[in-house]
């Protein structure tokens, strides 16, 4: 099985060991060929039509708005359709600082998206606490509230950038179990991390 | 100055006096307000221009920087107070209205409480938060304040501590909000509110009655950073500030530090970081265009500002390296030379963009939805923009010439023509006019320096250690949104003791209210739009 992107190649991704990873825990848990050709048909459609929450705190915010405009056109992979409500998103990038105020915000968007849901980590602040990691109202990065699926360093982190780490989660979510796998209400304990 | 120092004296004999760049007034709290009162009534002192908490171990206090509108004459007056349990300061939110955000500020990172202020909550912190962050005995322990991720209370009451006729001190409990009034709650992640900016507000019908504005919900404590880390370590903050005008919030940070050290800036960087201000005045100018009028309805718009932008990207990119945090200046020049591409790129952007702008102004400006959704709406007098201290573009657009390059000009802008643009109506559609009209200035000062860049250094060899001359040093500069002070006191050490950011965008929240008041709902999204605030740069 390859997981293909049809804007890159295969041979051209960093970490293809991570996928190769997650391909093997599909290929272990023996799904039939009926079902399993369902859900590469259905992954292959969420893949190209991931929609963002319209979520941004910072400087990366701007970046990500210049991903919607002419000239880097997210159209183009299906991200554009940014939605203002967390109900019709599938993925929150966490665009910018994560204060103390807004980190119990973040976490109650997170739990309004309906799932599956991703969340995509979007500059130095929000893998890290980036500049402001020593400050006393920073998280030191976003994963202490939400799990992270994907993590894009950079301050900000260029448009190129941030496309990869799109293309990085497409190729996540197409190596997914959807029917008795993601399709399904997670259980709360794990998504808290708790 | 001295004339000032001789009427103050004679007001109030007890003043001292410390003079530098501002005159220095230091009075006892006991005669504060009396003195404020004269400053405001009989010396003009009309437009209040930062309060900076302080602590001095000892005691800790508030420097006050104070603008003449009329003779842009400045002074500053340092009140202190002893008691470190429970310190009071007089209030002075009855003369300038802009005083409301910045001593709620104050009392957020010191907890210096001020007698007479209506409302005296937490602006950027968590109302249980343990403690005051900008005191130099603060617990930073983060089993303190442990992220929490149960939601605050809201409030609808506040405390307020009131000075009777007699002289006592009462508490009182003031209401924000009345339990019969409707209340939605707008924010902190809303589209039109560009960014997180919290927007409690209460309606009859569709009309707005009141605002209540919560800020910090990207509250970063840049200042706290600062007191630890070197001078040119504190430069990188400044480009994250109000990313829309990185270039010149560097200018600030640096003016300040190069002023404390009496250096002289070589004139090739002189030349490159105006012209490089006025680039980045555009850039953040064309983004207002793009965003105010999506926020309006007209997506087209957007796409063709931010096309635009993209070409100023590219010069930008090719000096500095970066699309968006440049760190491009330092103390005493410039990081790198400019690209031998950059006079012809630029040169080519100045011719193209006129062009443009006569298109946006056909899409946009003129359409018949677009003026009735601007023109008479969001009033804001000259008075109550100068009282609430809404400088910069929006200021300008009340009729108060308020551009910081005129009237305290620094780097070439003495040397280069211009006008300031300066329109009376007050409305949404002066704000816009004012920013538009402004871009072709910008390329009018561009033009005048592109092709006199001189040759020769573009920085002064610094020490890696700098260390400033005791004193308190405050510059200013004008940002894409208004004059952007850096405040910064030194104790002769490496580092600063304390460096205060003093933003342009938190006022024009402070005025939020007042314009939106009696108007629509959806008028709200055009006066915050006009405004075009930037929320990192008020939460610092």
């Amino acid at each position: 099985m390859e997981v293909k992107i049809k804007s890159m190649k295969y041979e051209d991704f960093k970490d293809n060991e991570y996928i190769e990873q997650l391909i093997n825990e599909l290929k272990a848990s023996h799904t039939n060929v009926v079902v399993g050709c369902l859900d590469e048909v259905i992954n292959w459609g969420r893949s190209n039509s991931l929609w963002p929450l319209t979520f941004a705190t910072s400087c990366c915010g701007i970046e990500f708005m210049s991903l919607g405009a002419a000239r880097y056109d997210m159209a183009r992979f299906g991200f554009e359709v940014a939605r203002a409500s967390p109900r019709q998103a599938d993925f929150v990038m966490v665009a910018g600082t994560i204060v103390h105020r807004m980190a119990p915000v973040l976490r109650r968007l997170y739990d309004q998206l309906a799932e599956p849901k991703y969340v995509v980590a979007v500059g130095g602040c929000a893998v890290s606490g980036g500049p402001f990691k020593k400050s006393y109202h920073v998280l030191k990065g976003v994963d202490e509230i939400l799990p992270v699926d994907v993590y894009i360093p950079g301050c900000p982190p260029r448009p190129e950038a941030m496309f990869y780490g799109l293309m990085q989660l497409q190729r996540k979510v197409k190596v997914e179990k959807f029917f008795g796998g993601v399709n399904r209400q997670e259980k709360r304990e794990k998504v808290l991390g708790k | 100055m001295a004339n000032i120092q001789q009427e103050i004296s004679s007001f109030l004999p007890e003043a001292t006096f410390v003079e530098g760049t501002i005159l220095e007034v230091s009075v006892p709290d006991a005669k504060w307000h009396d003195l404020a009162l004269y400053l405001h009534d009989k010396l003009h002192f009309d437009y209040l221009v930062s309060i900076v908490g302080m602590d001095w171990g000892e005691t800790m206090g508030c420097v006050y920087y104070f603008t003449c509108t009329a003779d842009n004459s400045q002074v500053s007056v340092k009140v202190e107070t002893a008691d470190r349990e429970n310190p009071l300061l007089h209030s002075v939110t009855d003369l300038w209205k802009s005083a409301y955000l910045y001593e709620r500020e104050v009392y957020d990172f010191y907890g210096i409480r001020f007698i007479n202020h209506p409302d005296m909550r937490r602006l950027f912190l968590r109302n249980d938060w343990v403690g005051y962050p900008l005191r130099k005995d603060y617990n930073a322990d983060p089993e303190v304040n442990p992220i929490r991720l149960e939601h605050e209370a809201v409030d609808d009451t506040t405390h307020a501590i009131v000075e009777t006729p007699d002289g006592k001190l009462e508490e009182r409990t003031n209401t924000i909000f009345a339990p019969e009034e409707f209340v939605v709650n707008i924010g902190p992640q809303h589209p039109a509110t560009h960014g997180v900016l919290r927007l409690r507000t209460s309606l009859d019908g569709e009309i707005v009655k009141k605002i209540d504005v919560y800020c910090g919900y990207v509250h970063r404590g840049i200042e706290k950073l600062c007191e630890s880390l070197t001078y040119p370590q504190t430069l990188h903050f400044a480009d994250r500030l109000d990313y829309m005008s990185a270039q010149q919030n560097r200018h600030a940070v640096c003016l300040c530090i190069e002023d404390a050290l009496r250096l002289e800036i070589p004139a090739r960087a002189q030349y490159v970081r105006t012209i490089m201000d006025e680039l980045m005045r555009i850039s953040s100018h064309l983004l207002f265009y793009a965003t105010f009028c999506m926020d309006l309805g007209a997506t087209t718009a957007f796409f063709y500002g931010f096309r635009d932008r993209e070409k100023i990207l590219d010069i930008f990119e090719e000096t500095c390296g970066a699309r968006m945090t440049f760190n491009y200046y330092t103390i005493g020049g410039l990081m790198a030379d400019i690209h031998p591409d950059f006079q012809r790129k630029v040169k080519e952007f100045c011719a193209y963009l006129p062009g443009m702008l006569k298109d946006y102004h056909t899409l946009f400006t003129g359409n018949v939805i677009a003026q009735q959704r601007m023109k008479g709406v969001g009033l804001l007098s000259r008075e109550d923009a100068i009282s609430y201290g809404i400088a910069g573009p929006s200021g300008r657009a009340s009729g108060w010439a308020c551009d910081v390059r005129k009237n305290h000009p620094y780097a070439l802008y003495d040397q280069v023509e211009f006008k300031e643009i300066v329109r009376t109506e007050g409305d949404v559609f002066a704000r816009y006019m004012v920013r538009m009209d402004e871009i072709l200035e910008s390329i009018h000062i561009i033009e005048q320096l592109i092709d006199n860049i001189p040759e020769g250094d573009y920085a002064l060899k610094m020490k890696p250690i700098i260390k400033l001359p005791e004193g308190r040093y405050f510059r200013q500069v004008e940002a894409s949104r208004g004059p952007l002070g850096i405040f910064i006191e030194s104790h002769g050490d490496k580092y600063p003791y304390r460096l205060k950011i003093n933003s342009a965008c938190l006022p024009l929240v402070g005025g939020l209210d007042p314009m939106c008041r009696g108007g629509k709902i959806a008028d709200l999204i055009a006066i915050g739009g006009s405004l075009d605030y930037v929320i990192p740069d008020m939460d610092r």
